[in-house]
C-alpha cells in the first residue's frame, strides 16, 4: 500500500505525517509512506489545500489533518 | 458571569494571599497578567474548538465550488465570510490560488478570501473581544470584511488577469489532465465521532503553538498596564499626530506576527490611550499583509499585481484607521 502525504512542511503537514506514522504502526499494514513537499506535485495530485493524503492514488483528505483513527479506518479499508 | 467570579478570585490570590498593593504598578501588573492569561486560554480552548468543529463542514471543495458559479460583488462578500471562518496556513496559498482560478473563481473574489482569511479570524476575535472588548471587535471584523470585499472589486476591476505568473496556468494543466485520467477531486465523509476527534487534536496543537506568544504577549502587556503612563504613548502617536495611521501601516506591514502574538499589545496600546483607529489600523496591517505571505504569494503573481495587491490593501486600511480616529 502506497501512502501519500502531501504539503510543503507547515506544522499541520507534520502532524498530518505523525498520525499517519501513527495509525501504520497502530494497525501494523504493510504501508510505504511518501512525503511530497514540491507544491508542482502536490496540485498534479489534486490537492488544492494542504495538507492532503491519498492512499493508493486516492485522495483521502485535503486542507485538514485527519485523527488517527480516521486514517487508520482508511488503511483498513484498503486491506 | 464567569469572568466576573474569575476577576474576584484573582483579585484574593494577588492581593490578599500574595499581599500585593491594587495601587502599586507591580500589584496591578501581576494581577492583569493572571487575569487575562486564564481568561483568555479558556476562550481560546472552547472557542477553537467550537470554530474546528463547525469548519470541518466547509472543505476547501466546497468553498471553490461555492465560489465558482458567483459572479463578482456577492461574490467578493460571501468570499470575505467564508475568509473569516478558513484557517489559512500561509503554505496553502499557492494551492488555494490555483485552485480557484482553476475552477473559475474570479480573479478579485479569490482576493477578497485572502485578504480577509488571515486578517479576520477566530483566535484574533477571541483575543480582541476578551482584551479590548467586543464592541471595538466588531467594528473590526465589519471594517475588515469591507475591507477586503472592496480591495477585492477593485482589483477585480482592474482586469488583471494577464498578470497571473503563467505558472498558474501551467499548474491548471496538470490538475486539469489528472482529473481526465480518471481521478475524482472527492473526499471522505467524516463521522460526528471523527468530526469531534479531528477538532479535539486541532485544538490542542493549536494552544500548543500560540500559547507561549500569547503569554509572552499579555507578559509585555501587563509591564506597559503596570508601568508605563497614559500619557507617554498618547504624547507620541495620540490624536495629534496626522502621521501616525500611516506610520502604523508602514511599521505593521512587514512585520510579521499571528493574531495571537499582536492583538494582547494592542489591547494594551489602546488601554493606554492609542486612538482606536490608529491601533486597528496596525493590527489590520500586521495581519493582513506579511513578508513571507507576499514572498509565497509572488510564485503565483507577477510583481505588478503583487505591487498593487499590497497598495490597494495598504491604502484601505490607512483609510480606515483615519475614519475610526475621526468618529471616535
Amino acid at each position: 500500500m502506497k501512502i501519500a502525504v502531501y504539503g510543503p512542511g507547515c506544522a499541520n503537514c507534520q502532524n498530518l505525517e505523525k498520525n499517519t506514522k501513527e495509525a501504520v504502526k497502530e494497525i501494523g499494514a504493510d504501508a510505504e509512506i511518501t512525503q511530497i513537499q514540491e507544491i508542482d506535485q502536490i496540485l498534479e495530485a489534486g490537492i488544492i489545500a494542504t495538507p492532503g493524503l491519498a492512499i493508493d492514488g486516492e485522495i483521502k483528505s485535503m486542507g485538514r489533518v485527519p485523527s488517527v483513527e480516521e486514517i487508520k479506518k482508511w488503511i483498513k479499508a484498503k486491506m | 458571569m464567569v469572568p466576573d467570579i474569575l476577576q474576584e478570585a484573582v483579585n484574593y490570590l494577588t492581593y490578599v494571599l500574595m499581599g500585593l498593593d491594587p495601587a502599586s504598578p507591580l500589584g496591578s501588573a501581576v494581577n492583569f497578567f493572571i487575569y487575562d492569561t486564564i481568561k483568555i486560554l479558556i476562550l481560546l480552548t472552547v472557542i477553537i474548538f467550537a470554530i474546528a468543529f463547525f469548519r470541518s463542514y466547509i472543505s476547501p471543495l466546497k468553498v471553490r465550488k461555492a465560489l465558482g458559479k458567483r459572479n463578482e460583488y456577492i461574490g467578493n462578500v460571501i468570499a470575505a465570510l467564508i475568509g473569516i471562518i478558513t484557517p489559512f496556513c500561509s503554505c496553502s496559498a499557492v494551492p488555494l490560488f490555483i485552485g480557484f482560478v482553476e475552477s473559475g473563481v474570479p480573479l478579485g473574489v479569490t482576493f477578497s478570501f485572502l485578504i480577509a482569511s488571515p486578517m479576520i479570524n477566530e483566535v484574533a476575535i477571541i483575543l480582541l473581544g476578551g482584551l479590548v472588548g467586543w464592541q471595538i471587535t466588531a467594528i473590526y471584523i465589519i471594517s475588515g470584511l469591507f475591507i477586503a470585499i472592496i480591495a477585492g472589486i477593485i482589483i477585480g476591476k482592474l482586469k488583471l488577469e494577464g498578470e497571473v505568473e503563467s505558472y498558474v496556468y501551467e499548474m491548471i494543466e496538470k490538475i486539469k489532465a489528472a482529473e481526465a485520467s480518471g481521478m475524482t477531486l472527492e473526499e471522505d465523509r467524516q463521522t460526528l465521532k471523527e468530526r469531534a476527534l479531528s477538532s479535539r487534536d486541532y485544538t490542542i496543537d493549536l494552544l500548543k503553538r500560540i500559547t507561549p506568544y500569547v503569554i509572552i504577549a499579555i507578559g509585555i502587556g501587563a509591564i506597559i498596564h503596570g508601568y508605563v503612563p497614559t500619557d507617554f504613548l498618547v504624547t507620541y502617536v495620540g490624536a495629534n499626530n496626522p502621521l501616525a495611521v500611516p506610520l502604523a501601516v508602514l511599521i505593521g506591514v512587514p512585520l510579521y506576527s499571528n493574531a495571537a502574538g499582536i492583538i494582547p499589545l494592542v489591547a494594551v496600546l489602546i488601554d493606554k490611550g492609542i486612538p482606536l483607529g490608529t491601533a486597528l489600523a496596525f493590527m489590520m496591517a500586521v495581519t493582513a499583509l506579511s513578508l513571507p505571505e507576499m514572498i509565497i504569494l509572488r510564485k503565483v503573481l507577477k510583481p505588478k499585481l503583487l505591487a498593487i495587491f499590497i497598495a490597494t490593501l495598504a491604502v484601505s486600511i490607512t483609510a480606515i484607521g483615519y475614519l475610526f480616529n475621526a468618529i471616535t
